[in-house]
């Protein structure tokens, strides 16, 4: 198999407030491949976000990575360890928009005000590429053009306010490849945007990706979303991921219980009008209050006493690609073990 | 209800969140606010100094006006908490005062066979407890004799009157000033910012011209030449309420503001229309739904005003333009060392500056902290 | 469908948004927020609003429920007395015995409960406001309320804070049929919820609206949610509602080239489904200077010069949808999800 172009394993980033301990990301571990798309989904406070802010070190105090590697390969074939090297270091701030694009939900926040979207584009080309001013301004040009900007010669001197929402999506991807990295870490990218909009975005990933052999890491909430552009999907529950595996498999053989309510609770553009839909009890519990064992297990329909909610269920194989958090699949891991 | 399953089915709340959840905005506030450790300290200051302000006479050992040349520029006295055998009484040495031939300065030297122990709760010169009660009691003096001949915690200034006894009354007078300042802002500043935020239209554009063109007076002179214009004949309490609504002029224009903002955003909250459509009257809404959500913001704009309106006092008081003796405030006193000889010959005056920087700082952790709290949700 | 069954009828309505420029504030112009709008709801049917943001799906729903001063058009409604009242022409002080009759549900679960009063006091104020018995009442019909949302009683005595998105959105609900309203205008209610508690909410609404024969005017952008939800849906693209149909054959059968995009472009959650969409081209016409013709024209596919002169009004279809296409007939457009 080829190798991973990046290597997660056992992740673990807490957040320390005074209140108590938020365990955002708790051991998570994912491979992702060159020209592939990893899906992760979840809820509200599953920890995807923290996930990808700890992949490029920009989690937030109280927040720390505090455990796990994160193994990335550089052009040059070595591996660095992310989670070892300082969030401030030379070296991470190279990787960071350099070989490892992102783009963010609003991308209104993302972008200064004061800059106009060529003059930051250019910034982002400069840093991290020796070119000439107006090399890199006619590079910008082409990013914009690439990115499916209409006149991006004048495009070039606007700025962020001036831009449409989708525009602006648009301008923050240019932004992501500017140091043509290797891969693309795309946060909620479509979720502030209307329908159409988020099917150009959605297109557009899809064609650079393909052009470029980018491998991308979409964070979402939309199992939609996730059905029509991952390769691969992580499902997340309150830090941990639960379930993972090739996309056809997350979604026409889940194993997870949690998996499987998600996906028969999502209202469908092909369900008959006006049907009920399959609910999960209770809500997502509060960071603060966090079930030991499995965090699922009290909305969960298989919930066993004294086993799920005692210990933290193990990573058991289903398949060579196919890991499933759950004690329902206990007995594949004692025979393969 | 078959199929549907409703929240309850997550496990019971604790008791600890029981206790949060049925905790009011005020109690939340509060529980924030603790946490906030400067905070409170400085509001326990903020208390302290208010305190001091009450009980002004109560804490002042000799009548703050009480003038004696030969008392003049007394340095601060030092207090012997041991006699000689070694038992716990506090005491200072009576002061013998003579005239140094050839700096013509009077010079003070203890005489340690003469003894004035301290003593709790003496009789003293006659005041008025809370304005009512008149009374000679005094929280300290010394067991014999009257203290105007020997109690200079502070030393005296060039007229023999206590400095401590001064302080004591001066904060009194430039911590209420702020008070009366700020109620008198507060009342403008909700009432016009109140009108400007609900109806919007004709009446705002003129509101806010108003405080534009207030706020963009310079205030120094602006109260200089209200002070200037002040009749020299008009009593100490008449030109306190004159200097209480010349900085209260522009003290209101920001508490307008935040008013007016709150009045703007809350207009536009789910909440607030929800009860319109409930058919909840005008008044309703503004006082069950919009006054309350914004009272957390008055309370911290109003202990950010407070200082500013003391330093207002101060400033004044210190150019001359504000309070003048007798009248006792801190800008008052900080006028006494405000010439170089005067400080050369008593530094100790210059003591004055203490309790003004610390309440002035407490009131803005104070107001911080306060603001932080009062609104957990953004 | 006959007029008597309609608890609501919207005729032509219009609003405007002016454009004020310079020192003297001068009207250079409108927002055609909202441009000759007109449809109806039926008593217990819910009637959907779809469109993307800037279609004056959300100015169409304040209006009629007059927290916005419609410019122009008449909004008929049945009141209990089966009495039909204009909504846009009434006074402050007659709209008051209306309001009870039509409620809110509003998108932000957050924003839209005062976050210093108990759930008791915001369930109970529509029925304090109007004087709807004495207090003992009114707290068994508090009680009664939570019941119906499924929230328990004890939770009367808590604060907003205390409680999930969910469970906001379940109190809002209730505070919605306090009064026994006859329609309910839900605003975006599940698009600020998680994907698992959104179901929660939808399947309640449904089945209040069985038991209670409530009428909904669903606004919402997420078409999923709306198939789950509609009788019938209206969509709306810059200010004008461009189809309106049941909701299978809107989304089997769509008419108009807009409506065939908005449904392209709906991601399925099923990866063996990757459909070729159609991708729109460029952006949404801006309200204050539509497009001459067919506000749509610039971005259709379909397009053809008629369109760019002609205005195109609702007509009805032979599968009983009302279309503005002038294109309506002679093309045949894909939908989603065929009906089995």
């Amino acid at each position: 198999m080829v190798e991973p172009i990046l290597s997660v394993r056992d992740l673990v980033t807490y957040f320390r407030p005074e209140e108590g301990v938020v365990r955002a990301v708790d051991g998570a571990s994912f491979d992702l491949h060159a020209g592939r798309t990893l899906g992760i989904v979840g809820e509200s406070g599953c920890g995807k976000s923290v996930t990808a802010r700890s992949i490029l070190r920009i989690v937030e105090r109280p927040g720390r990575v505090e455990g796990g590697e994160i193994l990335l390969r550089r052009a040059d074939g070595r591996v660095v360890d992310l989670a070892k090297l300082d969030d401030k270091s030379q070296e991470m701030r190279n990787i960071r928009g350099g070989a490892i694009g992102y783009i963010f939900q609003e991308p209104m926040s993302s972008l200064s005000a004061f800059h106009t979207v060529g003059n930051q584009i250019i910034e982002a080309i400069r840093l991290h590429r020796k070119l000439t001013a107006k090399e890199a301004r006619e590079r910008a040009i082409e990013l914009l053009q690439l990115v499916g900007i209409p006149q991006p010669q004048q495009r070039v001197d606007s700025y962020s306010f001036e831009l449409s929402g989708g525009l602006r999506q648009r301008v923050m991807i240019a932004l992501a490849l500017a140091a043509e990295p290797g891969i693309l870490i795309a946060d909620e990218p479509t979720t502030a945007l209307d329908v159409t909009t988020q099917a150009q975005i959605l297109e557009l990933i899809r064609r650079l990706q393909a052009e470029r052999h980018l491998a991308v890491i979409l964070i979402t909430h939309d199992m939609g979303v996730i059905a029509e552009m991952a390769d691969s999907v992580a499902v997340m529950y309150l830090g941990k991921i639960v379930e993972s595996g090739p996309v056809d498999a997350i979604f026409h053989a889940p194993r997870h219980p949690y998996t499987q309510a998600l996906l028969r609770s999502i209202p469908s553009v092909l369900a008959a009008p006006r049907s009920r839909l399959a609910t999960i009890a209770g809500s997502i519990p509060h960071p603060y209050a966090r079930p030991p064992g499995c965090p699922y297990y009290p909305r969960c329909h298989s919930f066993m006493a004294g086993v799920c909610d005692k210990s933290t269920p193990p990573v058991n194989r289903i398949d060579a690609a196919h890991e499933v958090r759950c004690f329902l699949y206990g007995a594949a891991t004692e025979t393969a073990a | 209800m078959s199929g549907a399953v409703a929240d309850q089915a997550v496990p019971l709340v604790t008791a600890a969140e029981e206790k949060i959840a049925i905790a009011s905005q005020l109690q939340l506030t509060w529980w924030r606010l603790r946490r906030h450790r400067l905070a409170v300290a400085s509001g326990v200051l903020v208390i302290l100094f208010y305190l001091v302000a009450v009980f002004a006479d109560f804490l002042a050992i000799t009548s703050p006006h009480a003038t004696n040349s030969a008392r003049s520029y007394i340095p601060p006295q030092t207090i012997h908490w041991f006699d000689e055998d070694g038992s716990f009484k506090p005491h200072v040495y009576a002061l013998k005062g003579r005239r140094d031939m050839r700096t013509f300065k009077l010079v003070y030297a203890p005489d340690p066979s003469d003894k004035r122990y301290l003593a709790w709760f003496v009789e003293g010169y006659g005041y008025e407890l809370f304005g009512l009660i008149a009374t000679k009691r005094h929280l300290l003096g010394i067991d014999r004799g009257v203290p105007e001949d020997a109690l200079f915690l502070l030393g005296t200034d060039q007229l023999g009157r206590d400095v401590w006894s001064r302080l004591m009354l001066a904060t009194r007078t430039s911590l209420t000033i702020g008070l009366v300042g700020v109620a008198l802002s507060l009342f403008l500043g909700v009432l016009l910012g109140g009108i400007s935020g609900l109806y919007g239209g004709a009446i705002d554009t003129v509101i806010q011209r108003i405080i534009e063109v207030l706020r963009s007076i310079p205030t120094i002179p602006l109260w200089m030449g209200l002070a200037a214009a002040l009749p020299n004949d008009w009593s100490v309490i008449q030109v306190y309420m004159a200097i209480t609504v010349i900085i209260s002029l522009i003290g209101w224009t920001e508490l307008a503001r935040v008013v007016r903002g709150r009045f703007l955003a809350l207009r536009e909250e789910d909440f607030v229309t929800a009860a319109e459509l409930a058919g909840a009257s005008r008044l309703r809404i503004i006082f069950r739904h919009m006054v309350p959500s914004f009272m957390s913001h008055i309370i911290a704009a109003i202990s950010l005003a407070l200082p500013a309106m003391i330093i207002s006092e101060t400033t004044l008081s210190f150019l001359g333009l504000g309070l003048r003796p007798p009248a006792i405030s801190w800008g008052v006193l900080l006028q006494d060392a405000q010439d170089i000889q005067a400080l050369a010959l008593a530094p100790w005056l210059l003591v004055v500056a203490v309790p003004v920087i610390v309440v002035i700082l407490a009131f803005n952790f104070l107001g911080d902290g306060l603001r932080d709290a009062a609104d957990p949700y953004g | 469908m006959t007029a008597a069954h309609n608890v609501l009828s919207v005729e032509r309505l219009k609003k405007y948004f002016p454009i004020r420029r310079g020192l003297l504030r001068r009207i250079v112009g409108h927002v055609k927020a909202v441009d000759d709008v007109s449809f109806t709801i039926a008593r217990g049917e819910t009637l959907s609003l779809v469109g993307e943001s800037g279609c004056g799906k959300t100015t169409t729903s304040r209006c009629i429920l007059r927290a916005m001063q419609p410019t122009e058009g008449v909004i008929r409604f049945r009141t209990d007395a089966d009495r039909d009242v204009d909504v846009a022409s009434l006074a402050r002080s007659e709209l008051r015995p209306l309001r009870r009759q039509m409620q809110m549900i509003f998108q932000d679960p957050y924003s839209s409960l005062n976050p210093r009063m108990t759930i008791s006091d915001i369930i109970g104020e529509p029925l304090l406001v109007n004087r709807i018995g004495d207090l003992a009442t009114r707290r068994q019909r508090i009680a009664e309320l939570l019941d119906v949302v499924q929230l328990p009683r004890a939770y009367m005595n808590r604060f907003p804070h205390a409680f999930s998105g969910g469970q906001r959105q379940r109190i809002g609900i209730a505070r919605a049929l306090a009064l026994n309203p006859a329609l309910i205008v839900a605003d975006e209610p599940v698009s600020a919820l998680d994907v698992s508690v959104q179901a929660q909410i939808i399947n309640l609404m449904l089945e209040l609206q069985d038991r209670l024969g409530l009428s909904y005017l669903f606004v919402a952008h997420d078409l999923s949610v709306v198939k789950h939800v509609s009788h019938r849906v209206a969509v709306m693209y810059v200010g004008r509602i461009v189809e309106i149909a049941p909701t299978a054959t809107l989304f089997a059968a769509p008419k108009h080239p807009y409506t065939e995009a908005l449904l392209s472009a709906v991601p399925v959650p099923d990866p063996r489904q990757r459909a070729k969409r159609i991708v729109l081209e460029g952006e949404v016409a801006d309200p204050s200077n539509t497009p001459a013709g067919c506000a749509f024209h610039p971005r259709c596919r379909y397009a053809v010069e008629r369109c760019k002169v002609e205005v195109p009004v609702l007509a009805p279809t032979a599968e009983g949808a009302l279309v503005a296409c002038h294109r309506a007939s002679e093309l045949g457009l894909a939908g989603v999800g065929a009906v089995s």
